[in-house]
């Protein structure tokens, strides 16, 4: 059977045509040949979006350097499920050091690499929005403005999920955590605060800069892919929905990654040396109630007086975030 | 080879003979000279196969130092002071994963108040950290013992802290022989790692452990320290043989066999204790019976070697530059464990804290008072009781009394330093 040209989304559905388009073009998960750097058996909840991304991730950078990653781990949800001893998920040489330091170990690896003329071995680090965004910061931001030649990925699920949900600097506003609870004149997370790591990056001016979701895994692929071919800092930025900590049927992890997208919420966008270079569309424009009503963690914003006060103000930031990387303009990527 | 040169300098330099193939460097006072001079030696191109990097804080040293080794590379830095108790998180998880990181410390006191002057107060708070801690006496045996740590550390499959003092050796230029590279690699093998990230051969390090194994885990990390007590003299043996010079080992005794009181110190203080010793013993004045016992090697404690050491004498005083606040002397209470049973009468001397100077003076009056079993049972060398109980009224006159430090030194009348 021969393979013919199709059109990359289905007109009027998100499902992907995987299966029409020729095997060389195919995602690296659809392969029965995808490394699985990070097996079956760990102890995720069920519907992790981290787990999920790790995967992709993961066995995106295997498949562009043909099985040469180390990868270093900060503390968190993803070291814990995946390394309880003796059990480890990791079919790749892997190291857990601490929470806040995960750029820095990478810096040494990559180190020890070049020293030892071993350059076809790449380095990636990975951590929670907790060990990237908060306390492994520092390391990060040296790690970026030495250019150093690792690639960090962030799994953002937006507040510390290992150890109860709390609030770290990149949980939304208004979204409820165990420590940012729903109660007061202003429950959730205040508005102003935290930090969106993917400009701060831009502006260390490193190579390479992308956010990508688990609901677009072949953009995610593509990151990935194009990070494992540049030399020096790179960073991509992975929102990862979380069931436990966003309140949100296990099913449904795609979707809401999916909604954070489309509705503006979560800019996903890529760029070289400090400019962007292009971004991810929004298909189908959505209002943030679509992307917040299912979730648990902004419950208190509906019921029966609905706060639309800090709805609309939810709105404005993606409405922001819309007009700022230009998330309607089409063809841009 | 015999130089002239820094104590930095010296250590620089040989850590450069030891081949280290990634260097973390972060600028914290008195270490600074030695990541300076390395940094140098790599520019230029005199340390060749080594990545110098300039890490944004000790804590990142510390977790650069930890990849590279855990990536199978001779892995180096040097700290001090708040520098290490900045980068002790690490310094903890560099010991958990058996990563033979080579570290020196350029021993200075810990603030508030903020205080750039030897003690060893720093390296001493780090001493349940499982790190091997050595303490060098002199320059040349700072340098000596960089050579032998690398090797020990490799060999264990654990970090050691070389532990020099700040400013007293680290700027202080003496005359050091300064080995070849051939005597160096005749004795230093290259790092062949126990565990080592590789795409051959995934394993994953770091991994979670629970109650089921973890006293196993740290019984085995204090196994090892107990090993190295048979190792640590057997290599300075060796690099005796190499090197021709006596350096390293546990300790070290001097005019100890008929002594009925040991002074026991580490560090530089050593060299001013033994001049006071001799013209104890010998001078106009002399005849007495006393003698010193240095400890070199802090970390694994040489419990049955201090035991040894002091089992003629009749007393001992342990003069430190550390004070475990709250009961006394650091050094002292490892010696007391040293000698429990022995029925010694033992005193400590704190001395030295932020680089107050030790004079020769100081230490007759108190030596001679020790022999006479004269001293509190922990003395503070030369402290200003006057400023002290001034702070003291005050503090009870009135509850507001401002910054401690501020009041003392407006009391002293100076900011510099005094003569003593």
């Amino acid at each position: 059977m021969s393979f013919q040209p199709v059109k990359f989304y289905q007109t009027g559905t998100f499902t992907v045509g995987n299966r029409l388009l020729p095997p060389e073009e195919r995602s690296v998960q659809s392969s029965d040949k995808r490394f699985n750097s990070i097996n079956s058996g760990h102890r995720a909840c069920q519907g992790c979006g981290e787990a999920l991304g790790a995967r992709y991730a993961i066995d995106a950078a295997m498949e562009a350097t043909n099985g040469q990653v180390i990868a270093a781990n900060a503390t968190g949800c993803l070291e814990v499920f995946s390394t309880p001893y003796p059990e480890t998920s990791w079919q790749i040489p892997w190291i857990h050091s601490l929470f806040g330091n995960t750029a820095a170990v990478a810096t040494g690896i990559a180190a020890a690499l070049k020293v030892k003329g071993q350059t076809q071995t790449r380095v990636v680090a990975q951590g929670g929005d907790g060990g990237t965004t908060d306390i492994g910061f520092g390391c990060l931001s040296g790690m970026f403005e030495r250019n150093d030649d690792v690639l960090y990925i962030c799994y953002d699920n937006g507040g510390y999920m290992n150890t109860g949900v709390q609030r770290s600097s990149a949980t939304p506003s208004a979204a409820r955590t165990s420590t940012t609870p729903a109660v007061g004149s202003a429950p959730g997370n205040v508005f102003g605060q935290g930090k969106f790591l993917p400009a701060i990056a831009l502006a260390h001016d490193i190579p390479y800069v992308a956010t990508a979701t688990v609901a677009d895994l072949r953009d995610l692929e593509a990151k990935v892919r194009r990070a494992m071919e540049i030399r020096g800092a790179r960073y991509i930025h992975i929102l990862v929905p979380c069931p436990l900590g966003w309140g949100t049927a296990a099913h449904d992890t795609i979707r809401m990654a999916r909604l954070a997208k489309e509705t503006g919420t979560f800019p996903v966008f890529e760029a070289e040396y400090g400019e962007i270079k292009s971004v991810l569309a929004i298909r189908h424009p959505l209002p943030v109630e679509d992307y917040l009503k299912p979730q648990k963690r902004y419950a208190h914003l509906f019921g029966k007086q609905p706060k639309v006060d800090v709805i609309a103000h939810l709105q404005a930031q993606a409405d922001r975030n819309i007009k700022r990387y230009g998330l309607l303009e089409q063809g841009t990527r | 080879m015999l130089k002239q040169m820094e104590g930095s300098r010296a250590v620089a330099e040989a850590v450069a003979l030891c081949r280290p193939e990634v260097i973390c460097a972060y600028p914290i006072s008195p270490q600074t000279h030695i990541v300076e001079a390395l940094g140098e030696m790599v520019k230029d191109g005199s340390l060749t196969n080594s990545e110098f990097i300039n890490v944004e804080s000790e804590f990142a040293a510390m977790s650069v130092a930890i990849g590279a080794s855990a990536a199978g590379a001779r892995s180096y830095t040097a700290t001090a002071s708040q520098g290490l108790l900045y980068m002790v998180e690490a310094v903890y998880n560099a010991s958990g994963l058996g990563l033979p990181i080579v570290m020196t410390v350029a021993n200075r006191a810990i603030g508030a108040p903020i205080n750039i002057w030897n003690d060893h107060s720093d390296a001493l708070s780090q001493r349940d950290s499982g790190w091997l801690q050595l303490f060098a006496e002199t320059n040349q045996e700072a340098l000596d013992l960089h050579i032998q740590a690398f090797r020990l550390a490799e060999e264990l499959s654990l970090p050691i802290m070389v532990c020099m003092d700040g400013f007293i050796l680290t700027h202080a230029y003496e005359r050091v022989d300064m080995p070849t590279q051939e005597q160096v690699d005749a004795y230093l093998p290259p790092y062949s790692p126990r565990q080592v990230l590789d795409p051959a051969e995934p394993v994953s390090i770091g991994a979670m452990v629970g109650p089921e194994a973890f006293m196993e885990v740290r019984y085995l990390a204090h196994a090892k320290q107990m090993e190295a007590l048979t190792l640590i003299p057997a290599y300075a043996a060796e690099f005796k043989a190499v090197f021709g010079r006596d350096s390293g080992g546990l300790l070290h005794t001097y005019s100890t066999e008929d002594a009925e009181t040991i002074i026991i110190a580490m560090g530089s203080v050593l060299g001013t204790i033994k001049d006071v010793i001799d013209e104890m013993r010998q001078g106009d004045n002399g005849g007495h019976k006393i003698g010193v016992l240095g400890i070199t090697c802090f970390r694994p404690f040489p419990l049955a070697g201090v035991a040894a050491a002091l089992q003629h004498c009749k007393r001992f005083v342990v003069l430190e530059k550390s004070l475990a606040i709250g009961i006394g002397g650091i050094v002292a209470t490892n010696v007391r464990m040293a000698v429990t049973g022995m029925g010694l009468k033992g005193y400590t001397v704190i001395a030295g804290l932020g680089g107050r100077a030790i004079t020769k003076k100081s230490l007759h009056a108190v030596f001679r008072k020790a022999e006479m079993d004269n001293i509190d049972p922990v003395t503070f060398l030369d402290l200003d009781w006057k400023v002290v109980n001034n702070q003291l009224e005050r503090e009870k006159a009135h509850r507001k009394s401002g910054p401690v430090a501020e009041a003392l030194l407006r009391d002293v009348g100076v900011v510099a330093a005094r003569n003593y």
